[in-house]
């Protein structure tokens, strides 16, 4: 294998662990594989992992039936559990063999662990949670992220080190179909002998019971900012919920204010809805919050400033008290259910 | 033990005024507060403290003004604090900020047992600099921390086993490493004290906090700030899509009947769908 052999690919870290919830490395692979082509080179996947032959009718296959042009595959009793500095240290060292000019991840925890420590054992440069990625007209890769806050966004380059690396969030990007017609190369590895012993010990690794997730499924959802006023008010926005058989969703200022769980942040941290209806009271619209929102039917926003991005993004904009509103909504519906009633 | 805290000077964006005539933020009146996850970091560190004993210092690297969120963790009870404040320190990305906060780290704590950062700071959320302080510190390293446990050492006169546990992915992992190590702790896991008001007084005259420019600090110029940063930012803009909606203003009671008049037809299925006269 020469060096030019893989120099100047887009990579994606093959992060197959919870394949039939998370498809962000799907996701990728579809991007990876346009900017490929900007490119003139071959998009590749890297899958670590054990028996993968077995898994999800062959995880290598798979890849490549989603885009992947390469899949760079170790297959070892040893990769069975996903550790850290094991992965940080196999990618390293293909990096460094193989130059891809791209490497991108997806925002997992695990993928989010293992990209800065890769990053900086590569000394190159590394864009957190991405919205977009795309070449500039020299092939650099502009990477947009959300920045102070989430009010605003950054176009990031990495203008002389390589490989330039992203960690980008699921759904920012839409898988392409199966098609069990595409064509790959293989490339089998051997796990290094040399492998550096784990500081840390896995001691347990518990599959955690799928929870049920109301507020991606839910068809109303009624979400709440700081401009909800205070604790008691925000609980307010239960009872609307219940009327209209929706969930209850929070901003991260609300979540860290104590008003509402951490299950219910909603935004790129937290959960993706995509309700018919979507209530936003009192939320100014950063967007680590809207990135959550996206797929909204129809978004009915309530904030006393007519200028917030949330209320921009609005299909019903109501420029007044978002907790007055919220009250009056309450009184609305259960006239609206007596006369029925009737 | 030997604790070192990063903590970071973020500005209290949910406070932060909007501009009437641009809709954007004044981050000029920004007032600046410690980033909520950082006081999670100090928290496990002070509990810790608590159990087992040692020291804490906590480390901010950041315009002068940080100094006032080292001055509130000496009044939570950090024992030592040091601002590493330099305008060549500027404009840092997580590679030259992890390179500076591990040179401080060797060199008035070389002995650490652990580093606690908090998981990602709340204004650039990157959770980068804790996972890059491990690989420059080149010691263990674990992101997301929910619960810290110390386990009697296995020797006789030998350091303490920490046990760890965190929630990545769907898995509940519990894992073992001996120190030192550095460790990112979810948000979720230590609730922060308040300060207590008998602290402050002698937190704000307190001797124990040092300033290390990168002069004294001893850092590699091209290493820090944006000069050892490998990212660049090319340009910034506003993140609002204009779907120029409908817009309702006046008195609340008239604006909830137009949502109804102008939108009842989709809202309508749902009025009533988890209701029951008993509510």
């Amino acid at each position: 294998m020469t060096e030019s052999h893989g120099k100047g690919e887009v990579w994606v870290f093959g992060d197959y662990r919870n394949y039939f919830r998370n498809r962000v490395t799907l996701q990728l692979l579809a991007r990876a594989r346009d900017l490929a082509q900007g490119l003139g080179t071959k998009a590749g996947v890297l899958v670590f992992g054990s028996r993968m032959d077995e898994q999800v009718g062959d995880l290598a296959v798979e890849s490549v039936a989603h885009g992947a042009d390469k899949v760079y595959l170790i297959d070892n009793p040893a990769l069975a559990n996903y550790r850290v500095e094991t992965y940080v240290n196999l990618i390293v060292r293909l990096a460094a063999e193989y130059r891809p000019a791209i490497l991108l991840l997806g925002a997992t925890r695990f993928g989010r662990e293992l990209a800065p420590r890769v990053a900086k054992r590569l000394r190159t440069g590394l864009t957190a949670d991405c919205l977009d990625l795309r070449l500039d007209e020299k092939g650099q890769l502009i990477q947009s992220a959300p920045a102070f806050g989430g009010n605003l966004v950054a176009d990031i380059i990495t203008p002389e080190d390589r490989p330039q690396m992203a960690t980008v969030r699921p759904g920012a990007f839409q898988e392409l179909p199966h098609d069990a017609q595409r064509r790959g190369e293989v490339v089998l590895l051997d796990l290094p002998d040399d492998l550096p012993r784990e500081r840390v010990r896995l001691i347990s690794a518990v599959r955690q019971p799928h929870r049920v997730e109301k507020l991606e499924t839910a068809r109303v959802v009624v979400c709440g900012g700081r401009g909800m006023g205070s604790k008691n008010k925000f609980k307010k926005l239960h009872d609307l919920a219940r009327l209209m058989g929706g969930e209850v969703g929070a901003t991260r200022p609300v979540v860290y204010a104590g008003w509402a769980g951490d299950e219910t942040l909603v935004g790129q941290a937290g959960r993706q809805v995509k309700p018919q209806v979507l209530f936003s009271f009192g939320i100014s619209g950063a967007i680590q919050h809207t990135a959550g929102i996206q797929e909204a039917e129809l978004i009915i926003a309530v904030n006393k400033n007519p200028e917030a991005p949330m209320m921009k993004m609005a299909d019903v904009a109501i420029v007044a008290d978002a907790h007055q509103v919220c009250l009056a909504l309450i009184k609305e519906i259960k006239t609206r259910l007596k006369a029925r009633a009737v | 033990m030997n604790l070192v805290v990063c903590i970071k000077q973020v500005p209290a964006v949910a406070e932060l005024e909007w501009d009437q005539r641009t809709g954007g933020l004044k981050r000029d009146l920004a007032q600046g507060m410690m980033n909520p996850a950082c006081r999670n970091a100090l928290e496990a560190a002070l509990q810790l403290k608590a159990d087992h004993g040692g020291a804490i210092t906590v480390i901010s690297m950041g315009p002068p003004q940080a100094e006032e969120i080292l001055r509130e963790a000496l009044a939570l009870g950090a024992d030592w604090a040091v601002l590493l404040s330099d305008p060549t320190m500027a404009g840092a990305d997580t590679l030259a900020t992890s390179y500076t906060l591990a040179k401080a780290i060797k060199l008035v704590r070389r002995d650490f047992d652990l580093v606690l950062c908090g998981c990602y700071s709340s204004d650039s959320e990157t959770a980068q600099v804790g996972p890059q302080l491990a690989e420059e510190l080149m010691v263990a390293g674990v992101a997301y921390v929910e619960t810290i446990e110390v386990l009697a050492p296995k020797i006789k006169g030998g350091r303490p086993t920490i046990r760890l546990s965190r929630q990545t992915d769907n898995f509940l992992e519990t894992l073992e490493l001996e120190p030192p190590g550095v460790l990112t702790v979810a948000s979720s896991g230590f609730a922060p004290r308040h300060v207590d008001l008998s602290g402050i007084q002698p937190a704000f005259s307190s001797r124990d906090l040092i300033h290390l420019d990168a002069k004294k600090l001893g850092a590699n110029p091209k290493l820090i700030g944006q000069n050892g940063s490998a990212t660049r930012i090319l340009k910034v803009y506003p993140s609002v899509i204009d779907k120029e909606g409908v817009v309702l203003k006046g008195a609340v009671k008239a604006s909830v009947q137009d949502l109804f008049q102008l939108f009842g037809a989709r809202l309508n299925g749902f009025v009533g769908q988890g209701y029951s006269p008993d509510d």
